[in-house]
């Protein structure tokens, strides 16, 4: 077997996040961080802040995201659909499952059947329902997307019904121009992600295994809560499921092993 | 390339703004096509027609009208080219595919209409397109909400004969459909100056059941496990079919056809070791609209056949000529163009029959379910056709698009997806 060390670059379209792992599939280093204007750039800022021990061992390198194409070194480029998958198999163990991924730009269900990706749906150009949309909405409550998600969970139901960015913000003004409690706002808001997500999974069968949440929200408890009033059943998560990406991207190499990430916030 | 700038000042044409269209052109026929490695010698004549769109084809329909033959313009595979060819008439397709004329159309039709009615009204109106200003009339048909208002505005600059397309396929409703070829018929007899006869039906009638068995010996060759051509070469093909004369399109097809079933017997291939065959199904692919064969080409896999009106739908099934009266052979007419399945007819249980034969026929991995934004039709079949192909285990990606570049990032992140995990 190939003891070298592999790493795994996820250049989503807010946050990088990478592992690395050694030839036992042990991790041993993770990274988070913006992924800025330059996704070459930040692919290069990953690999000069590798530690030495993977930076000399010749270490093989699986590009996944948006920016997947804009890692010069990588030996490997795949979706982050795939990766988010593996990834997902690996984190909640189990061969049978249904990934909520919400990220940046983008929010995409996938199921998962004997371990393999089966199916999938993907937003379209519309950034309703992903973690642009909360931070749109944050922003114009003055929040952060943390503060807002633990705003709302203090809010009473209030609704949110464009499916549009712009026209959503437009109608968060509208509520905050009649007085509507910020908390409620914020509940409108991440009840609307949740409501979206719905949506999409109406155009797919979801599989009889778990539902996971992975990507950049799996951190805010009422998105969780939010989901599972939607969905009508329990949805997991994991604190590092923020790695998913990155986590089955590198799985591609080490044959399905990767142990030990322990915490997902660095 | 010819000296064409004569002939399109003389039909009125914008040519500052088509100067414009013409740059463009060329790099995207050079790097959809002509990166091609290995193609076939018989692409020789549409790399050729391509290459001067706006110029071979109309200076022949300008000859032609010369001599006193009318040029009808059509939008629709629905349109019976039989009745207008008998009567000594010229069929062209008129349909755009590029985003430079979406503009002009939403000048006066609203955002929400699909790309395709936006760019042919653009197309007319910013007198960028000979072959729309070339056309003497213009058909319309009623297999959609957007064309229907769509040639309210388009009749008030050009002539324009509407033929109304049943939406249900009862006994009632294709002899209806007969009636509308018959009345047709007498419509274009009119601006011909020709009558039709049993003889010139029967001729023109046999004319494009050659050209469809040629398109059809192309497709065929596309069944081979061993592909001989690509899907962007394919499409490329039916495209222009739309434009060409039928008798020489048939003879073009059919020399293709014959190097293709060489290349089969001597296993010359322009597949990689491991792609994926995908069957495209949806709505259609006007000129030069090559977005998704581009990118589907280019991330594993390869294009083996097409369930639209720029496909199959065009020349799958032929007309009976057998009649011995005008009125026979109108519903022999009638009866080979209602076996389309267009996505305007309720209920449509024949296009998911379709999709699952032609699958399993061209020996399809996987299929594509494609529609142009604000298509509603086909957007909501979607659901039907992805239920009925996953109750097959035929795994199915639905997409929606238009004619802008912006979406490609994505689109391909979604096909790529769709062939690795058809990978496994």
């Amino acid at each position: 077997m190939d003891k070298r060390y592999g790493v795994g670059i996820d250049i989503g379209s807010t946050c990088a996040k990478s592992v690395a792992v050694d030839g036992d599939g042990v991790v041993v280093w993770h990274d988070l961080r913006p992924t800025g204007w330059s996704s070459v750039d930040t692919a290069g800022a990953i690999q000069s802040s590798l530690p030495e021990a993977v930076k000399a061992g010749q270490a093989r390198f699986v590009a996944t995201g948006y920016g997947r194409v804009s890692v010069p070194f990588a030996d490997k480029c795949l979706t982050e659909i795939s990766c988010h998958g593996k990834g997902a198999v690996h984190l909640f163990d189990a061969k049978d499952l249904n990934v909520i991924d919400i990220g940046g730009q983008d929010t995409k269900l996938i199921v998962i059947t004997n371990g393999a990706v089966s199916e999938f749906v993907m937003n379209d150009k519309c950034s309703a329902g992903t973690g642009r949309f909360l931070e749109v909405m944050a922003n114009t409550l003055s929040v952060t997307p943390g503060g807002l998600c633990d705003m709302a969970s203090r809010g009473g139901e209030t609704r949110i019904s464009s499916l549009c960015t712009v026209f959503a913000e437009s109608e968060v003004i509208n509520l905050i121009g009649r007085g509507t409690p910020r908390e409620d706002i914020a509940w409108g808001v991440v009840d609307s992600i949740a409501q979206k997500v719905k949506a999409q999974a109406g155009k797919l069968r979801l599989g009889s295994g778990p539902l996971c949440l992975t990507g950049g929200l799996c951190g805010f408890p009422f998105v969780l809560e939010r989901l599972e009033r939607a969905f009508g059943r329990e949805v997991r998560t994991d604190p590092r499921a923020r790695f998913a990406g990155a986590l089955g991207a590198v799985r591609r190499l080490t044959g399905g092993k990767s142990r030990n990430l322990q915490t997902a916030d660095g | 390339m010819a000296d064409y700038v004569k002939m399109w000042k003389d039909l009125g044409m914008d040519l500052e703004s088509h100067d414009m269209l013409c740059q463009v052109l060329p790099t995207a026929v050079g790097d959809v096509f002509l990166t091609q490695e290995n193609r076939p010698k018989a692409m020789d004549f549409w790399d050729l027609v391509i290459s001067e769109v706006h110029g071979i084809r109309p200076a022949e329909l300008i000859e032609e009208q010369k001599k006193g033959r009318k040029v009808f313009g059509t939008f629709c595979v629905f349109v019976p080219d039989e009745v207008i060819i008998a009567a000594n008439g010229i069929v062209t397709g008129l349909c755009g595919g590029s985003q430079f004329w979406v503009p002009g159309g939403e000048a006066v039709l609203p955002k929400n209409t699909c790309p395709l009615i936006k760019a042919s009204v653009g197309a007319r109106l910013g007198r960028t397109c000979p072959f729309f200003r070339i056309a003497d009339v213009y058909v319309g048909e009623t297999t959609c909400d957007g064309k229907k208002k769509a040639y309210e505005i388009l009749g008030q600059d050009v002539p324009m004969l509407i033929m109304d397309v049943p939406q249900m396929k009862r006994e009632k409703d294709i002899l209806k459909w007969k009636d509308e070829i018959a009345d047709f018929a007498a419509k274009v007899e009119q601006i011909t100056g020709n009558r039709l006869t049993v003889e010139n039906l029967k001729a023109a009638i046999r004319t494009v059941n050659e050209k469809r068995k040629a398109m059809q010996r192309v497709y065929d060759a596309r069944k081979s496990l061993n592909l001989p051509i690509s899907g962007r070469d394919a499409l490329l093909m039916t495209q222009i079919s739309f434009f060409d004369d039928p008798a020489r399109c048939a003879q073009m097809c059919n020399r293709l056809a014959d190097e293709l079933e060489q290349r089969i017997r001597d296993g010359v291939s322009v597949a990689k070791k491991g792609d994926k065959r995908i069957l495209i199904t949806g709505t259609p692919l006007a000129v030069p609209n090559w977005k998704l064969h581009n990118i589907i080409e280019t991330s594993g896999a390869v294009v083996v056949c097409e369930e639209m009106c720029t496909g199959t739908r065009y020349f799958e099934n032929l007309v009976d000529d057998s009649g011995e009266t005008l009125d026979e052979l109108f519903m022999a007419l009638a009866r080979r163009y209602m076996k389309n399945n267009c996505a305007c007819f309720t209920p449509n249980p024949g296009r998911v029959d379709d999709i699952i034969r032609l699958a399993e026929a061209y020996h399809a991995d996987g299929v594509i379910d494609c529609s142009l934004k604000f298509c509603g039709l086909y957007d909501i079949e979607k659901r039907s056709v992805s239920e009925a192909l996953k109750a097959k285990g035929i795994p199915v990606l639905s997409l929606e698009t238009d004619y802008e570049d912006s979406d490609a990032g994505q689109l391909r992140t979604r096909i790529e997806a769709f062939v690795e995990m058809l990978n496994g």
